[in-house]
């Protein structure tokens, strides 16, 4: 799947091309010629993605076993096995750019590609499971829905997939909520401090403010974002504060109002520095999230070797079966 | 972290969504072999009813047309207009046609 270097005098013709099939809105796919820096800026993103997938399993998968009924056990056991599912089909887009699968393991285990901030944060009580599933797929949706006419096809195509079972996602998050609004005061207390927790992370999913974050521009111009940080964090909080009423609980934010000039919400600056530092590597979960991966990869290794070799001694018992043979049990 | 670093080959899938529909390219993965690659094709892009039958084709298996040799490939099918129902002009009130 990988294209050869082009002659300089070809370069500019190709470099045409590309900008016309962008300018119309039309999808790059795989074969196509395309200039390394598109090439670099969406293997980092769709493999931050996908890492970002396979690590957020583990806030969540924390739950799993003390999940407070066989139906919410469900619930969560196929939620966790959509986020390897996703991370998967970002894994197989990424890989059509060039990059092996062994590679961006490797990138994610060593730490050198990161994934999103918001999976560095606990899971300390079970509503965090519901406002998982609310705010941070909430936000997740806001993010991923523009990437699904994203510029580059294999990116966009997995991007339909996966917003269509984040819905599922959302719901199951809001409803679980919802019923332990309906229940004890100590149950809607535990909902309450959930959204504290989550609310501010949850904004800074969105990334940096637009005037600290330069490659948003690019990544405009080339098709591969279509709506800037701010834009999309508006959208998001505009979204969240009706159901957030529904549901019964406060927004964590003194500086929320609705600002009639503007058709929308004015809300509290996230702490950047907070981003800057859990992105940085020390948020609350950080190592702990890596050598979680990393513990798990090295003990599945056992699973996979054994995989290859059955594989490799089928193909060999296939090849000994259709070779006649003279010796052993008398030939045929 | 040793044997395993050798990929498993790559494959591309495909479903058929129900009966009477063609098999259609929905993504790809990693397996060992044959088995385990529709095994992983049912866990990976059916858990909602997807589909009624998976092929998985090993990648290198597949022979494809070349991104550069598009308008030698294509181009000849372009002007010829004639093959399309809308390139004969029939008066409107004749019926069924």
């Amino acid at each position: 799947m990988t294209t050869t270097p082009a002659r300089p005098d070809q370069e500019e013709r190709l470099q045409a091309a590309f900008d016309a099939t962008i300018a119309r809105h039309d999808r790059i796919e795989p074969r196509d010629w395309m200039p390394d820096p598109y090439r670099r800026t969406l293997v980092r993103q769709i493999a931050q993605h996908a890492h970002s997938e396979i690590i957020g399993m583990q806030p969540e998968g924390n739950w799993i076993g003390r999940a407070p009924s066989l139906r919410r056990k469900a619930i969560l056991l196929a939620k966790v096995q959509d986020e390897a599912g996703h991370g998967l089909y970002l894994y197989a887009a990424c890989e059509t750019l060039g990059v092996s699968r062994a590679e961006l393991t490797e990138l994610l285990l060593t730490g050198r590609q990161k994934y999103s901030s918001i999976f560095n944060y606990p899971t300390l009580s079970y509503a965090d499971v519901g406002t998982i599933g609310w705010l941070v797929d909430g936000a997740a949706i806001c993010n991923q829905v523009p990437l699904c006419r994203t510029s580059y096809g294999p990116y966009g195509r997995a991007m339909i997939r996966i917003c269509k079972e984040e819905s599922f996602h959302q719901r199951q998050g809001y409803e679980l909520l919802m019923t332990m609004m309906r229940g004890t005061s100590e149950q809607r207390a535990m909902v309450q401090e959930s959204v504290d927790r989550f609310w501010w992370p949850a904004l800074m999913m969105f990334g940096p403010p637009d005037t600290q974050s330069p490659n948003s521009e690019r990544s405009m111009a080339w098709g591969i974002k279509r709506n800037s940080n701010d834009e999309l964090r508006q959208k998001f909080v505009d979204m969240t504060v009706p159901q957030a009423e529904a549901l019964g609980v406060t927004l964590p934010d003194p500086g929320l109002r609705w600002n009639e000039e503007r058709g929308h919400h004015d809300f509290g600056e996230p702490d950047w520095a907070e981003l800057a530092a859990v992105i940085r590597g020390d948020g609350p979960c950080n190592a702990q999230r890596l050598a979680h991966r990393r513990a798990a990869h090295e003990d599945g290794a056992w699973v996979r070797e054994a995989a290859t070799a059955f594989a490799e001694r089928s193909a060999q018992d296939r090849t000994e079966a259709a070779a006649p043979t003279t010796t052993g049990e008398g030939g045929r | 972290m040793s044997a395993d670093r050798r990929e498993w080959p790559l494959y591309e899938v495909f479903v058929r969504g129900k009966r009477g529909l063609n098999h259609v390219h929905v993504g790809s993965l990693h397996a060992p072999d044959d088995t385990m690659a529709v095994r992983h094709a049912r866990d990976v892009y059916t858990r909602r009813n997807e589909g009624v039958s998976i092929w998985v084709v090993r990648a290198d298996a597949i022979t494809a047309s070349s991104p550069d040799e598009k308008d030698p490939l294509f181009a000849p099918s372009g002007d010829k207009v004639y093959r399309h129902p809308t390139f004969y002009e029939i008066p409107g009130d004749v019926p069924h046609i």
